[in-house]
């Protein structure tokens, strides 16, 4: 896969209609192969399942917890699918779709929502670091990272993922500033979808966010988020700027959560009425179905045999997440420090005696 | 006496003193229509108007901020920082400005502004929602620090701390959230800041606590009656704190266990051991003993998290130990 696009392309990029249609763009020259689109196809139906499954493992009181990404597999997949294995991912606690592409284990993600672990998976062994639940704050990590990458003089670029509610953080602000003044090659992937808990984007911004991007002194690029080909191709544009020395760039993805904030949120008592099926017409799986078949890109025992997978998976997860092993209690002293602290040490001596004492 | 929960508590009071004193506004995140993401401020957009009751952007160090530009501009502002953990976000606001502001400007100005923040601990929220940073607070010169534990008093200590000239951090609890009891109707229910609750009166040991902790060393005391009889102060303010409350048990018991939920060392119950040994040296009969967390962050695995909080058995081993040891 290979990507071309001028930066000063103006406007909304968008290369997939809801109803499927390629728009062509001069200046941008999208090289996908057939397999790249049914890939796209077969990874957004995934997440989504992987999405809906734990939205129902929470419900049955399996998960403490869950952050549904349902609308923004797009922007993920999109996203995602134009990295490179050892580019280095941010996410804030959405970005499943992301984690997916990166190769987490989609169990292993449940596991801070079961509260399993502290953390879930190795954040260096697929480049995909831990959730951020201090709201923006991790892009000032993918900054500092994009700085440590630069002075390696690597080819790897950094995506950070926030959230238009996000985007009111001073951190966030203050990460554009030293990204544009370090020359950080750090790409700030801004998923607007349009709320943030009970608060509309209004709440945050008076003028589209990616326009935000000019008084950084950094180019702000705006996509369409449930369009998994444009996000593809900026996504791709703005890592590659990055990886050649030409600096950060901030993305705004246009999106929209579909589901509740969290499970513990009632959407549709902030929502107003008709938006959500308003979006809907904007489905981002359904654009690539019809533009797989329209294109003959694929046949019935195709979208059968995705079905089928997405059936495997669903299966698999809500085992393993059942079988997943309660930590022991002494793993509460692991790892408070890279070395042993006398504190940290006798504490957990203590509570070993404690609990000796039931034996 | 009406009941009502911990949270429609919090509510009645911003209610009444959102009534009382046009100066008063509330602002937050979700505060607005969605009225708090826990509930607290549930109808008061609706009732006072979107200037006064304002969902502001995802951004607490702006909100504590303005809120102390606001309070010296002659509102009465109270802010709302979804949970404890964020207060890190708005801490220079808190301890630099708001705190010193009164200070700095000779009494020019003052800062009544209310910070009300909820401590997440006990529902599985782990290290980044589970945390309680009182100590912090209490250790500010500027600050006041309240934490009730009843309904009554989460309505009193609110409505005291807004009409308080002073900043001040009301914290709350979720896991007290649905917690029912007796509110008094009066419009001026007024619970003093820096004055302590005898919540069971008791001969043997006191055990002081406040927030959620409060009702585990209740729970701790019923179960060592009628071997122990213990005293269990509520001290509901952690700034000012109230000496002679705290000493007047101890020199009656002569023996103190504090009981809390922020990490213990450098913890507030360091404070109040140390104020216990200065001044009622001579009455003890026992060191001090503190029950807290271990020196860890806040774990998510619920058994974990059971482990690391401070429950009802680690009390009653805490006072047994302490009358054991007692000359
Ligand atoms: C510092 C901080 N403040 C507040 C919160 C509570 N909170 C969690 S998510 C959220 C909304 C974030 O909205 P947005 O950035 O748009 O991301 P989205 O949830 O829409 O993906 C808020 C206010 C938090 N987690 N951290
Ligand atoms: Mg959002």
């Amino acid at each position: 896969m290979s990507v071309s696009m001028e930066p000063e392309s103006p406007g909304f990029v968008q290369l997939l209609t809801p109803e499927g249609e390629y728009v062509e763009r001069s200046e941008l020259s999208l090289d996908l192969t057939e397999d790249d689109h049914r890939e796209f196809y077969r990874d957004l139906v995934l997440i989504r399942r992987i999405d809906t499954e734990a939205t129902a493992l929470q419900r049955q009181g399996e998960l403490g917890l869950w952050a549904p990404l349902l609308g923004q597999e797009a922007a993920q997949v999109g996203s995602a699918r134009a990295l490179q294995a050892h580019d280095y991912v941010f996410p804030s606690y959405r970005e499943h779709g992301v984690a997916w592409c990166r190769g987490v284990d989609p169990v292993e993600l449940l596991r801070p929502f079961r509260g399993t672990s502290h953390g879930g998976w190795e954040p260096r062994e697929k480049n995909f670091h831990l959730y951020t639940t201090s709201v923006g704050s991790q892009t000032l990590h993918a900054t500092g990272y994009a700085m440590g990458v630069q002075r390696d003089g690597a080819e790897s670029a950094v995506v950070v993922y926030f959230g238009d509610g996000a985007a009111s953080q001073g951190d966030v602000n203050e990460a554009f500033t030293f990204a544009s003044v370090f020359n950080a090659p750090v790409v700030f992937f801004c998923q607007n979808n349009q709320w943030a808990i009970s608060e509309p984007l209004e709440r945050q911004t008076r003028i589209p966010l990616h326009r935000r991007a000019d008084g950084f002194g950094l180019p702000g690029v705006w996509v369409d988020g449930n369009d998994v080909l444009a996000v593809y191709a900026v996504t791709s544009w703005a890592l590659r700027a990055a990886r050649e020395g030409r600096g950060p760039t901030l993305i705004e993805a246009h999106t929209y959560r579909m589901g509740a904030h969290t499970t513990s949120d009632d959407p549709t008592r902030h929502r107003p009425a008709g938006e959500l099926a308003d979006w809907r017409l904007k489905d981002p799986i359904e654009r690539v179905k019809s533009f797989l078949r329209k294109n003959r890109l694929a046949e019935a025992d195709f979208f059968t045999a995705v079905e089928a997978e997405s059936d495997d998976l669903a299966d698999r997860i809500r085992k393993d997440c059942r079988d997943m092993a309660d930590p022991e209690p002494l793993t509460l002293f692991d790892d408070v420090y890279a070395e042993r602290h006398p504190l940290v040490e006798e504490e957990r001596a203590k509570l070993a005696d404690y609990l000796a004492s039931f034996e | 006496m009406p009941q009502l929960k911990y949270w429609q508590a919090i509510n009645q009071a911003m209610a009444e003193e959102l009534e009382r004193d046009p100066a008063t506004c509330l602002l937050g995140e979700d505060v607005g229509a969605a009225g708090g993401a826990f509930g607290a401020s549930a109808k008061l957009q609706e009732r006072f108007g979107e200037w006064r009751v304002r969902d502001t952007p995802i951004s607490e160090a702006t909100i504590v901020g303005a809120a102390l530009g606001a309070s010296m501009s002659g509102l009465r502002p109270i802010v709302e920082v979804m949970f404890f953990d964020f207060m890190a976000v708005a801490m220079d606001q808190v301890v630099n400005q708001a705190a010193k502001i009164s200070f700095m400007s000779a009494g020019k100005y003052h800062a009544p502004m209310v910070v009300r923040t909820m401590a997440g601990t006990g529902r599985g929220t782990g290290p980044q929602h589970g945390q309680n940073l009182e100590g912090w607070l209490a250790h500010v010169p500027g600050l006041k620090v309240v934490w009730a534990s009843e309904p009554a008093d989460a309505k009193g200590l609110l409505k005291s701390a807004i009409r308080d000239d002073d900043p001040v951090v009301v914290i709350e609890s979720l896991a007290l959230w649905s917690r029912r009891g007796e509110v008094p109707e009066d419009p001026d229910h007024l619970v003093p800041i820096g004055r302590a609750a005898i919540r069971r009166a008791g001969r043997d040991v006191t055990v002081v606590s406040w927030g959620a902790a409060v009702h585990r060393a209740l729970a701790a005391a019923a179960e060592l009656e009628p071997e122990v009889d213990v005293e269990v102060v509520d001290l509901r303010s952690l700034s000012p704190l109230d000496r002679e409350g705290l000493f007047a048990s101890v020199e009656k018991t002569g023996r103190l266990v504090v009981v809390h939920e922020a990490v213990g060392s450098f913890g507030p119950g360091a404070e109040i051991a140390s104020l216990a040994a200065d001044e009622c040296f001579d009455a003890l009969r026992a060191p001090v003993r503190r029950v807290t967390p271990p020196f860890a962050p806040v774990p998510f695995p619920p058994q974990l998290e059971k482990a690391y909080f401070p429950q009802v058995t680690d009390i009653v081993a805490a006072v047994r130990d302490v009358t054991r040891r007692a000359a």
